[in-house]
């Protein structure tokens, strides 16, 4: 059960920031980020005060406008950095400075090893482990066929292109089984229709799994395709302003983007985005 | 000046300072190393006393000569080997251990060639600094984006327009890069040269010095150089991390 | 001209090759001319310098020279490469001190090191460590370099891959940082070697009674261009081969990039 009495943010009546039933896999608490400045660069606020819980098996998506503090929230949820103020916990324990057992990371940009094969680069996770190479083997095969990358298994990252690497990248994390998956716009070098194809995956990964997901986008109609529940940031210092709850069923895929609803969820995510995204057009610019 | 240039002036003095007192207390043995305050007494006394200002400014003629000739040389080089893409090829291998190879064996040779004068040595610096001229023209020329040279085309100038008022100007700071280690290392050779080898200049007083345990002309005259040489030094590569900002910054 | 060079197919590395060699002959030939030209007792022929190798090669008291100028040069390279990683990676790990002394390196490469060696000498006296220091004096500055940038331009998210993936320092290093470095590292060091080389010969140069720079200077002195000739194709080709296996493993090492 979600613990009542969290603040919660500038949210509508009805949703919530809180999770429904089942258990807490993630909690933040008031937590903020501000980067020091550096010479004459002032220093900056980043994300929050923010709270967040996600229940076990979750699929939630974060929206937001360009530079509004989601990859940092993803840095401070891994335990990658450091929170300025608040608390991160993940199942139930405190995320400080190391990234805990069984939390798998995507970042938002290209990481995949050059001087490794894909191959080596997918199995790269479990070779530290030392994971027997047998069974190396088996989850990188596999791995690497879900992503579609069987026929380059011995090609080098700067033979792929952008979205290949990143499903290179995708696959390096998903052999190590996460049970939080965090994944910073990892469709974001794809074409609108593998895209879709490539959510209709981590669809079905997501429930093969039970693991917990979340998807940082700047797709609407991603978030609202594939999540439970869709937060969206404001413009910086990131903080939630809405929490949308889809409603979808556990089985499902990008075919719903048919039904009527679909319609209602994207439509709501962009009123409450535009105006937003238009602020922090005008404070960067 | 910056937190780090901060830091490097006060590691410099601090240096300085160590030494000075280690050779005061005599922790180092005064015989190899005299302290900072007598090698500056001694380069001040050189220069007052004018007695090496002849062999200071022979070696700075030659220097600066085989900088020229050097200059001249490896741009014409640089731009050959542009030009003729299958010799550059076949130059690689040598070019990449052209460095490797000690260019003073070749001094008696050039005594052979040009005489008991100033020319074997501005030879030696000739040949040690044309090739990174040469790479660094050739580097510059690559790195001319092919859009430039479209824009060129379409713009309707004409081949030497071309070469005037778009490859040079894009190419500038690389060769100008190359120019500045032309000027190093003729330093270094023509230095080294007269060190080793020859009978008059910079080096040879050094070394002269040196044979004779005159310890505050050796530091003095030491002292003197590297300072000249690490002004120059300096004071180009500012100028060059100027060219290459502009040139990324577009 | 119509050499396709952007073509990596077997025959045309094959050509390449074979222009290479043209080209070594095309400067035989005109080492051979210049000789016509200047005659035998400035400059020898090259069918006489490689004669001159071949008897030097056989004699014992040139083998122990040269065994020394090998000693000498396999410290200072030794040194070179060890310590010039440690210090390269020092450096590039943390900013503000290679901020600091990135500027000294640079200085230390500008200026003629040769007028340094006096005092090499007196503090290292006359033996072989004079030598070695000298060369090694030559030779880190290079990889302290280059390595200092390859550490700096780890690309930062490589770092965070590491964390994510839960690797300890150590395997960080090794398995991240160690990979990511390598070919910029090499390059470092093969222009190490040729420095190194470069600091150790001038040091028999000057104030040596062996090796093989000692027996340069020797025969300068007494007038023996065969020997110097010889000596210098020595020099050459040794320097031109071990360049160009060090460039072909550089070459591997970059397969990726
Ligand atoms: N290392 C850093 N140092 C200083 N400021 C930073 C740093 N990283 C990010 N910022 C600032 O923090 C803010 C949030 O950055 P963040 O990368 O989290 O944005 P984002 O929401 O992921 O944006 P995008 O959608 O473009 O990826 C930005 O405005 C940026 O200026
Ligand atoms: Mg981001």
């Amino acid at each position: 059960m979600a613990p009542p009495g969290l603040p919660r943010p500038v949210a509508e009546p009805g949703t919530a920031v809180t999770g429904g039933p089942g258990q807490c896999a993630v909690r933040l608490a008031g937590v903020t980020r501000i980067y020091p400045g550096a010479g004459l660069h002032p220093p900056v606020q980043a994300l929050g005060p923010l709270d967040l819980e996600l229940r076990q098996g979750e699929f939630f998506a974060v929206v937001g406008p360009s530079g509004c503090g989601k990859s940092t929230l993803l840095d401070v949820l891994a335990g990658l950095s450091r929170p300025t103020s608040g608390t991160v916990e993940f199942e139930g324990r405190p995320v400080t400075d190391r990234v805990p057992e069984g939390v798998g990371v995507v970042f938002q940009e290209d990481a995949s090893f050059h001087w490794l094969t894909v191959r080596d680069n997918a199995a790269f996770g479990l070779r530290r482990q030392g994971v027997p190479e047998r069974e190396i083997a088996e989850r990188v095969d596999h791995a690497i066929a879900f992503m579609g990358l069987k026929a380059f298994a011995t090609a080098y990252p700067a033979q792929l292109s952008g979205g290949m690497r990143q499903r290179l990248c995708i696959a390096r994390t998903l052999v190590l089984r996460p049970r939080l998956l965090l994944l910073d716009e990892p469709f974001g070098a794809l074409d609108q229709q593998t895209r879709l194809l490539m959510g209709d995956e981590v669809l079905r990964l997501w429930r093969e799994t039970g693991a917990t997901v979340l998807l940082i986008t700047h797709a609407l109609d991603e978030a609202a395709m594939l999540a439970d529940r869709v937060g969206v940031m404001s413009a910086r210092p990131g903080r939630f302003i809405d929490v949308v709850t889809t409603g979808w069923p556990r089985e499902r895929d990008s075919t719903i983007v048919a039904r009527p609803e679909f319609g209602q969820v994207t439509a709501r995510l962009w009123s409450n985005l535009r105006a937003e995204s238009m602020k922090a057009m005008s404070t960067t610019a | 000046m910056t937190r780090a240039g901060w830091i490097r002036l006060g590691v410099v003095v601090l240096c300085i300072a160590a030494l000075e007192i280690a050779c005061r207390l005599r922790w180092i043995d005064p015989v190899a190393v005299i302290p900072p305050s007598r090698m500056a007494a001694g380069a001040w006394s050189l220069l007052a006393s004018g007695e090496y200002t002849r062999d200071i400014l022979l070696t700075l003629e030659n220097v600066a000569m085989a900088f020229g000739i050097a200059l001249a040389l490896g741009f014409a080089g640089g731009v050959l080997l542009h030009r003729m893409p299958r010799l550059r090829r076949a130059a690689d291998p040598l070019l990449a251990s052209y460095y490797a190879v000690p260019t003073f064996i070749f001094y008696p040779l050039f005594i052979v060639l040009f005489g008991l004068n100033r020319w074997p040595l501005v030879a030696i610096g000739v040949t040690f600094a044309v090739v990174a001229m040469a790479l660094n023209t050739l580097n510059g020329f690559e790195r001319v984006p092919a859009a430039l040279h479209q824009t060129a085309r379409v713009m309707g100038l004409s081949p030497l327009q071309e070469t005037f008022l778009v490859t040079l100007p894009a190419c500038a700071p690389y060769i100008f890069t190359g120019a500045k280690l032309a000027v190093v290392y003729a330093f270094i050779a023509v230095i080294a040269g007269e060190f080793v080898l020859a009978g008059s200049g910079f080096g040879f007083k050094i070394a002269f010095a040196y044979n004779n345990f005159d310890n505050p002309t050796m530091y003095g005259l030491m002292a003197l150089l590297l300072l000249v040489v690490g002004f120059v030094n300096w004071g180009l590569t500012a100028w060059e991390r100027r060219l290459h900002e502009r040139s990324a910054g577009r | 001209m119509t050499a396709n060079v952007l073509s990596a197919s077997p025959s045309a590395a094959w050509r390449a090759h074979m222009d290479t060699a043209l080209l070594v002959a095309a400067l035989v030939g005109a080492w051979q001319l210049l000789h016509f030209a200047v005659g035998g007792d400035a400059l020898p022929s090259p069918l006489a310098a490689s004669r001159r190798l071949v008897h030097l090669l056989a004699d014992p008291d040139f083998a122990a020279n040269a065994a020394e100028t090998a000693r000498a040069f396999g410290y200072a390279l030794l040194i070179s490469w060890i310590g010039g990683l440690g210090l390269g990676v020092l450096l590039g790990a943390h900013r503000l001190t290679g901020d600091v002394f990135e500027p000294m390196l640079v200085t230390l490469y500008a200026i003629p090191k040769i007028t340094l060696y006096p005092v090499i000498l007196l503090l290292f006296g006359l033996g072989i460590s004079a030598k070695i220091a000298f060369g090694a004096l030559h030779g880190i500055i290079p990889v302290v370099l280059f390595t200092m940038t390859a550490v700096r331009n780890i690309h930062p998210v490589h770092l965070k891959s590491a964390r994510a993936l839960h690797l300890t320092p150590a395997a960080t290093a090794l398995h991240v940082i160690l990979p990511a470095t390598l070919p910029e590292v090499f390059s470092g060091f093969r222009i190490g070697f040729a420095l190194t080389l470069l600091g150790t010969l001038i040091g028999e140069m000057f104030a040596s009674q062996r090796g093989i720079g000692y027996l340069l200077v020797h025969a300068m002195q007494n007038n023996e261009p065969e020997i110097i000739v010889a000596l210098a194709l020595l020099l050459v080709a040794f320097a031109t081969i071990a360049s160009s296996l060090l460039l072909a493993l550089d070459r591997r090492l970059r397969h990726a990039a």
